[in-house]
């Protein structure tokens, strides 16, 4: 197995109480940094390490901590979005689970370096029982001195406080889980004014992903230019990626950016290859909303170079040819799934949680999901096929917020890479709708 | 002041000007439509995404051009940028697109809608829309809501404007609606049906840019397009009493605000011209109100049409009141 840096003691038994985390170097980071170094050392710290969001965006923290505006008197905020809602992703529940005070360790030494004095961590609704974990790991930091006013007599004060979401996707995207976070209807903000000028209260905030703030840990613990050593180019450092779909061992692995796709899934060490001997089909790398890429684009590029796990390896060839790690939702198809059924999935997941505030989203994603679903039932036309790229050009950087984009984007991928078995089902609808899909029987409908 | 240059027109602005109000300075072709944007409802705009622009450089600063198109009425301008509206081919494609979005559950029931003749939508569609639909899917449809005996909500045909939130939010004491629910399915309701019963509820009939939110005493009483607009104003406690009353031969058929070209409430004494239901829903007698003249509506709807109207507002004043 590879290095680990975030998943380092997670078999250790009752890694998730105080005493074990603490024997184990829990909160080394959090000493160092409050006794040691000055804020500023840390954002320059996580600056150096390159450390990108891991949320989706890969946006560098460091360079979005740097933006934060600092007015004077005003207070500032650090939120923790977990509310992991895309499809295929399942890391930071992994994380929260198994290693809740990394979380809260990373939380301390965020907010220390941001001079936020309240933050948050927003959990998706339906991880009550992630939520649980958590708050009894808050509750311990505050009983141990972690939490509180003037922790570890560094004269630093810090509340924590942790608020479940109603289970909405899109209180993922940063305003809409600030306006949730407020108690309102959770609608994504019309932008500038950004987050980290404006944001909760109307206060300056940062918002990171749970992995992004567990990743602050060892950047502090062992200094930015040792994390930023592992990866390759701008990719540093280490990524959790949750490889779910037709293989012999899917699950939540911690991979070192910059090792190839072909040794993820085929090596033992990793994802052991496809279930059952299949061939593999197609490969979402990075959560419902990236494009899909077809078996001969997914170990190569266009261009016949290896595809490694980094931001700018899978995003190489553009949309045309390449995707992207998005959050690191790895999801892969063996020969037997239906693309046109998988598609229609995603997008009876975009129409369901699209929030309907902006026309082409609200409109435009309940009008790919009648199409796709007509499809996939065998009566759509071939016409039908031209009208889902149509729609997609329509939705994509016209709406408010990234959910028309991620709505737009998987169609459109589908339909550059299958476009035959789309065409397929439309001339062979009894056929189409006889395939087992490897799931259940074909008299199970989705819905 | 800021230079901004919209579709090749010069036009000097205050700093944080948004986009659309410095093309509302210039006027005329340039001006982006607007569904949801209204300058008298703080936080509104953003939403319909009509009102999209291509901004071809950024600042003097910086004269990169933006890689998306930006929603005019809430991207502030900044000195030396370039937009362009009418003359770009991807804002054409855009708004067309928006139009069609609007439309594919849109009930199209202007035949039998009170709000025809003077909605936003139709001259949206009119301007941007296609002939023909695209979609061959079953249109979207809500059960009917009560929402008290004054104003009728006819949710099929909304657009989620929200305006009508904001102005139930800023306008009236407290707010008993909202959007429920979320995506296509999203709605305006009371949730658990209640009237929507305020002094100042009715202006949310006023904001809607469609035939959603109208007037039950107007209800099927008469098109627009056949009923004389006249400036009228009333001693009133409640509100500044300058409104719009809309006359049938001699008879009052409704009244609402004073409305400006962009079917925003004109300022009265410096303060937004909001008119109370009192006014609006229970005068309905000529006699309670003090008619200054006929009114021009400067929209490109068919109500310009057939007003009997010289070009002598003094002449029109007397055939129009008999005074």
């Amino acid at each position: 197995m590879g290095r680990k840096l975030l998943l380092e003691h997670v078999n250790v038994p009752g890694i998730e109480t105080y005493e074990v985390y603490r024997k184990n170097g829990g909160y080394r980071s959090v000493e160092k940094a409050l006794k040691t170094m000055s804020p500023q050392n840390v954002v320059e710290e996580v600056q150096a390490s390159g450390l990108r969001g891991r949320g989706g965006a890969g946006f560098p923290t460091g360079m979005k901590w740097s933006f934060l505006a600092k007015p004077e008197g005003v207070p500032r905020y650090l939120l923790c979005n977990a509310d992991e809602s895309e499809p295929g992703t399942f890391k930071d529940r992994y994380l929260m689970e198994k290693l809740p005070h990394l979380l809260v360790e990373g939380m301390i030494v965020s907010s220390y370096a941001l001079g936020a004095n309240q933050s948050y961590i927003y959990i998706r609704g339906e991880y009550m029982f992630v939520l649980e974990i958590v708050e009894k790991a808050i509750a311990e930091a505050y009983a141990n001195g972690w939490l509180g006013k003037n922790i570890m007599g560094s004269g630093y004060d810090l509340d924590l406080a942790i608020c479940p979401g109603g289970g909405a996707y899109i209180c993922g995207e940063e305003t809409a889980l600030i306006e949730s976070l407020e108690g309102k209807r959770g609608n994504p903000r019309i932008k500038p004014p950004f987050p980290a000028v404006k944001g909760l209260w109307g206060c300056p905030t940062v918002v990171n992903n749970v992995e992004s703030i567990a990743a602050v840990v060892p950047i502090v613990n062992d200094g930015g230019a040792e994390y930023a050593k592992i990866g390759i180019g701008k990719s540093t450092g280490t990524k959790l990626i949750s490889a779910s779909g037709n293989l012999v061992k899917p699950g939540v692995y911690e991979i070192d950016l910059g090792l190839s796709v072909e040794e993820f899934i085929y090596s033992d060490e990793w994802c052991g290859g496809i279930a059952n001997g299949k061939k593999i089909k197609a490969c979402v790398p990075g959560g419902s909303s990236v494009p899909i890429l077809p078996a001969n684009l997914i170990c190569k590029t266009a261009e016949g170079t290896d595809r490694l796990m980094t931001y700018e390896s899978l995003a190489e060839g553009g949309f045309a040819s390449g995707s992207m790690l998005g959050s690191g939702g790895f999801i892969v198809f063996d020969e037997d799934q239906c693309i046109v059924r998988n598609t229609w999935n995603f997008a009876r997941f975009y129409a369901h949680e699209s929030c309907g505030q902006c026309s082409p989203c609200r409109e435009g994603t309940g009008w790919m999901e009648k199409v796709l679903r007509r499809l996939e039932y065998g009566q759509g036309n071939l016409r039908d096929i031209d009208l889902l790229e149509e729609i997609n050009k329509k939705i994509e950087g016209n709406t408010i917020c990234p959910l028309g984009d991620a709505a737009a984007w998987p169609v459109a991928a589908a339909i550059r890479h299958f476009r035959e078995e789309f065409e397929w089902h439309v001339t062979n609808p009894d056929e189409a709708q006889k395939r087992n899909f490897g799931i259940a029987s074909n008299h199970m409908p989705l819905v | 002041m800021v230079k901004v240059i919209v579709d090749d027109i010069e036009v000097e602005v205050e700093p944080g000007t948004t986009i659309l109000n410095a093309a509302r300075k210039i006027g005329g072709e340039v001006v982006p439509p607007a569904m949801c944007y209204y300058s008298k409802l703080e936080g509104s705009g953003g939403k319909c995404r009509t009102c999209l622009v291509e901004v071809a450089a950024g600042s003097a600063a910086d004269p990169r051009p933006m890689p998306k198109l930006v929603a005019s009425c809430s991207t502030p301008v900044q000195d030396g940028m370039v937009i362009k509206n009418k003359t770009s081919e991807r804002v054409r494609e855009g708004r067309a697109a928006v139009t069609e979005f609007l439309l594919i559950n849109h009930p199209l029931d202007c035949p039998i809608c009170d709000q025809a003749g003077e909605c936003h939508l139709q001259d949206l569609g009119f301007e941007h829309g296609k002939a023909g639909t695209r979609y061959e899917e079953k249109r979207r449809t809500y059960d009917p809501i009560d929402i008290g005996d004054k104003i009728k909500l006819h949710m099929n045909r909304c657009i989620l404007c929200y305006r009508c939130v904001y102005t139930a939010n800023q306008i009236t004491d407290n707010r008993v609606h909202g959007v429920m629910h979320r995506g296509d399915h999203a709605e305006i309701s009371t949730y658990i049906e209640k009237a929507i019963d305020n002094d100042f509820s009715g202006n949310v009939i006023d904001v809607c840019p469609v035939g959603a939110l109208t007037d039950k005493t107007f209800r099927f009483k008469s098109r627009v397009w056949f009923l004389k607009p006249m400036n009228a104003s009333c001693e009133c406690t409640k509100c500044a009493g300058k409104a719009v009353v809309w006359m049938f031969g001699d008879e009052i058929a409704r009244v609402t605000g004073r409305k400006d070209q962009y079917g925003e409430i004109e300022d009265v004494d410096g303060k937004t011209g909001w008119i109370c239901n009192e006014c609006r829903f229970d005068k309905k007698d000529k006699s309670k109100w003090n008619i200054e003249g006929p009114r021009v509506i400067n929209r490109h709807s068919v109500i310009s049409q057939g007003h009997y109207l010289t070009n002598d507002p003094k002449r029109d004043a007397k055939k129009l009141t008999g005074k």
